[in-house]
């Protein structure tokens, strides 16, 4: 046995990798019993005092105090047996287990994964197809130990990556299958990992270089896509717009309308006492404009029935509203009737439960005509798709600055689209375009159409 | 969060139970909160036994933190200060009784007649910890916090319709956790359990004042014990680092259990004098003042000071101690540095107790693996 024991610096804490030699308490010459303290060593988790392995005589110290040491690494070595006369000239034993004269290394504890190469046992020689049975799965080429081949003995002064031939390449599972996938030989790689193991970005990093100077492999497969499955509030609104597009002929009108009187008399609104509390937006002027439009030009609430057209004497006001949900559409029931305060109080209260997802099933049914508020994204005017049902959707875009020629003269006004699409079966240009005109007067001058349909 | 003060020192808590103070003075009885005397009664040799068992498991738990240092455990979980609370009350269980411990219960271990190299395999990464629980009363290690509390419960609560509880030879079930499981949901809802279904049951609590680096102050606004009582069962604080009245609370304790009569919640109130584990380092969140203070209540010199000043024992018997517990400690080390590893077919064992045929086809794909290799032993 083995006199001289070294002893390497173990994980003090669960997966550290190094250690500081804080103070050593023992000195060469020194004679030290069992479990005596020798070193106190600083980790990344605690400063201890590590106590001896061995009794002896401490015959070196390999490292300063304030040396940062690796895990694994000699820090002392000890001399089992001072009595016994001149240590021999034989090296010491690493000894991180119980002495290598009982051949046993620890694995499991302390020391961390080894680094060496050379622990495999040689595979038996295996008849081919015995062999397939044995692995029936492809193993990447690195994994396979007989594989390997070992450098030429007449080999060149070390080279720069020595371990690339003669270790087991490392490389985590996941990598093999990805260099596998991607057709690169991983024994031609070096690694940047923890112990020089082969990392997705050296694989990665090794396709680029063979492809270069083309562009990288450019896929426009299923590896770039995502299938969103199509159901809930998705399903409903594909369903409707099928339902609607392709049995309502559509037509789509546009009108530019100057809406500063419009904003203008918003804010004199919010200026009213019992209007304090209330959230007003301009919103809340379509719908009153499209309610009052609704009632001059009765057609346009209506409902094909193929051999009737339904005329309704009460407006069920839509309003769409995107939520996390997907597109919805709760309604204001009778909504012709109401004061305009107890309309505000309904359109602010159908919003904050639609986008607190809380809309019922009987809030989104019934609906007589629709507006969808584009505007809010910015977005100017479009070409809205009737919901089933419905003879025409109003909708209208952002409310914006614009110049606008006024007796000749070209001002910055508060200037929005509104978008009209309404069903020609029962609609024509006409009617449409004068509930249109109605909704822009509306919106204009407020007052002075109030006026005028009184 | 505004800083809390610290409890007051144990020694000028009225409600704490203790028969041997700090200085080795002992105390004839002691009365708990709800009025129960407690005293004890034993022989010379058996307070030279107790003496023999906090010396024995403190030389062990030194001995499995230096195996630690020197790489041949990962981790250690050390008891060092929790002597007399875990020899205290793991002497005054019955054979009959079960034992549902944390990962620190070494010294109960020790007290059960376990030998104290069964736990050491898990921490040094060769098996899981799996022992036979019902054969050696004693439960498995549980890492989880809180957990073996309602493993316990649900226990108790089971050999309470097997008929075998009830009467002086009844069964009694304790299940030991820290003060920082106390503020684990599993550990609230095994008390509403075991109060509601009366169930046999001694949940021992040893507050070391520490939940990991998290100080008792941030776990609670009253005493732990007093919890019990919104729980509707007895709860005692004993003084945790005296073996005495640890053993006599704990047997009042259990045998209220085995006589049907329902939980009891004992904070045994000690102190953690080493690191929570060898990953930690308390010097980082407790101070070096606090550490000192305890040291002046050490379990072991206490009872050494009564030992002596009675004339039950003399140094040469302390003397004789300290060298078995040396030797003990010694034969320790040699088993664990030759300990096997695990064979790696042993993965497949114990998963199904009627096997499964995926991993019968694994396990077999595996053996012809390793079949493959010269030299094979396997």
């Amino acid at each position: 046995m083995t006199r001289i024991k070294e002893f390497t610096l173990p994980d003090l804490g669960e997966g550290l990798t190094e250690g500081e030699i804080l103070k050593w308490l023992v000195a060469v010459g020194d004679d030290i019993e069992l479990n005596q303290p020798i070193v106190e060593v600083e980790t990344a988790k605690a400063a201890v005092e590590i106590p001896a392995k061995w009794a002896g005589r401490v015959s070196s110290l390999f490292c300063e105090e304030g040396a940062v040491v690796a895990v694994g690494s000699p820090i002392i070595a000890i001399d089992t047996d001072p009595g016994a006369g001149d240590v021999p000239a034989a090296p010491a034993t690493v000894d991180g287990g119980q002495g290598a004269a009982a051949g046993r290394t620890p694995v499991l504890v302390g020391y961390g994964p080894r680094t060496t190469a050379a622990k495999r046992r040689p595979r038996r020689a295996v008849p081919e197809a015995q062999a397939a049975t044995v692995r029936p799965e492809p193993v990447a080429p690195a994994a396979t130990p007989v594989a390997v081949t070992p450098p030429p003995v007449s080999a060149p002064p070390v080279p720069a990556r020595p371990a690339v031939v003669a270790t087991p390449v490392l490389a985590k599972p996941p990598v093999r299958k990805l260099a596998r996938d991607l057709g690169v030989d991983l024994r031609g790689l070096a690694g940047t990992g923890p112990l020089g193991s082969i990392t997705r970005e050296d694989v990665q990093r090794a396709v680029e270089a063979a492809t270069t100077p083309a562009r990288p492999d450019v896929r426009f497969d299923e590896s770039r896509e995502q299938r969103v499955p199509v159901k809930g509030v998705r399903k409903l609104t594909a369903e409707n717009m099928v339902a609607s597009a392709f049995t309502a002929p559509h037509v789509t009108e546009f009108l530019t309308v100057d809406v500063t009187r419009g904003m203008r008399a918003l804010d004199r609104l919010r200026e009213q006492r019992e209007w304090r509390d209330v959230r007003i937006s301009p919103l809340l002027l379509v719908a009153k404009g499209a309610l009052l439009a609704l009632a001059r030009h009765p057609m346009i609430n209506s409902t094909w029935a193929g051999d009737t057209i339904v005329v309704k004497d009460y407006v069920n006001l839509g309003i769409a509203a995107a939520t996390e949900r997907g597109l919805i559409v709760p309604t204001i029931k009778d909504a012709a009737r109401l004061p305009l305060r107890q309309l505000a109080d309904e359109l602010n209260e159908l919003v904050r439960t639609a986008r607190a997802g809380r809309t019922t099933p009987s809030d989104m049914t019934g609906g007589t005509f629709t507006i969808t508020n584009v505007g809010v994204y910015g977005v100017d005017a479009g070409t809205p798709i009737l919901p089933p049902g419905e003879s025409a959707i109003l909708a209208f875009g952002t409310v914006r600055e614009a110049p606008w020629a006024c007796k000749g003269k070209v001002k910055v006004r508060q200037v929005t689209t509104l978008s009209l699409s309404f069903d020609h079966r029962i609609i024509d240009g006409e009617l449409g375009s004068k509930f249109l005109a109605d909704i822009g007067r509306f919106l204009a001058d407020p007052e002075a159409a109030l006026l005028a349909w009184s | 969060m505004p800083e809390v003060a610290r409890e007051k020192p144990v020694a000028q808590d009225e409600t704490l139970v203790q028969l041997l103070t700090p200085d080795g003075e002992r105390i004839d009885r002691a009365t708990g909160p709800d009025g129960t005397e407690y005293s004890v009664d034993f022989t010379d040799d058996e307070y030279r036994d107790l003496y023999r068992d906090l010396v024995t498991v403190r030389r062990l738990d030194a001995e499995a933190t230096a195996l630690q240092r020197q790489g041949e455990l990962g981790i250690w979980a050390s008891l060092l200060g929790q002597e007399a609370a875990q020899v205290g009350s793991g002497r005054a269980l019955r054979p009959q009784d079960m034992v549902f411990p944390t990962y620190r219960e070494h010294g109960v271990l020790y007290c059960r007649g376990i030998d104290p190299i069964m736990p050491l395999s898990l921490f040094r990464g060769v098996d899981q910890g799996a022992w036979d629980p019902i054969k050696y009363r004693f439960g498995l290690y549980t890492i989880v916090i809180g957990a073996q509390t309602l493993h316990a419960t649900g226990y108790a609560m089971g050999i309470t319709k097997d008929g075998k509880v009830g009467g002086d030879d009844g069964e009694a079930v304790i299940a030991y956790f820290g003060d920082g499981a106390t503020s684990q949901g599993d550990v609230n809802e095994a008390f509403i359990w075991s109060a509601v279904y009366t169930a046999p049951v001694v949940f021992f609590c040893q507050n070391n004042q520490y939940a990991i680096s998290e100080p008792i102050e941030r776990q609670t606004r009253v005493p732990l014990y007093q919890r019990a009582a919104g729980f509707g069962f007895p709860g005692v604080r004993v003084d945790g680092n005296d073996v005495l009245a640890t053993y006599a609370v704990t047997r009042h304790a259990l045998d209220h259990a085995r006589g049907g009569q329902g939980p009891t919640l004992i904070e045994a109130y000690t102190y953690r004098m080493g690191a929570h584990t060898t990953s930690d380092d308390p010097s980082r969140y407790r101070p070096q003042a606090e550490t000192e203070a305890w040291q002046a209540r050490d379990p072991i010199a206490r009872l050494a000071t009564f030992l002596r000043r009675q004339q039950i024992a003399d140094d040469a018997f302390l003397a004789e101690v300290d060298e078995e517990a040396r030797k003990t400690a010694v034969h320790l080390r040699e088993r664990v540095l030759t300990m096997e590893d695990p064979a790696p077919g042993s993965i497949f064992e114990n998963v199904y107790p009627h096997g499964s045929p995926l991993l019968d086809e694994e396990q077999a794909r595996f053996a012809q693996y390793r079949q493959s290799f010269e030299g094979s032993a396997y």
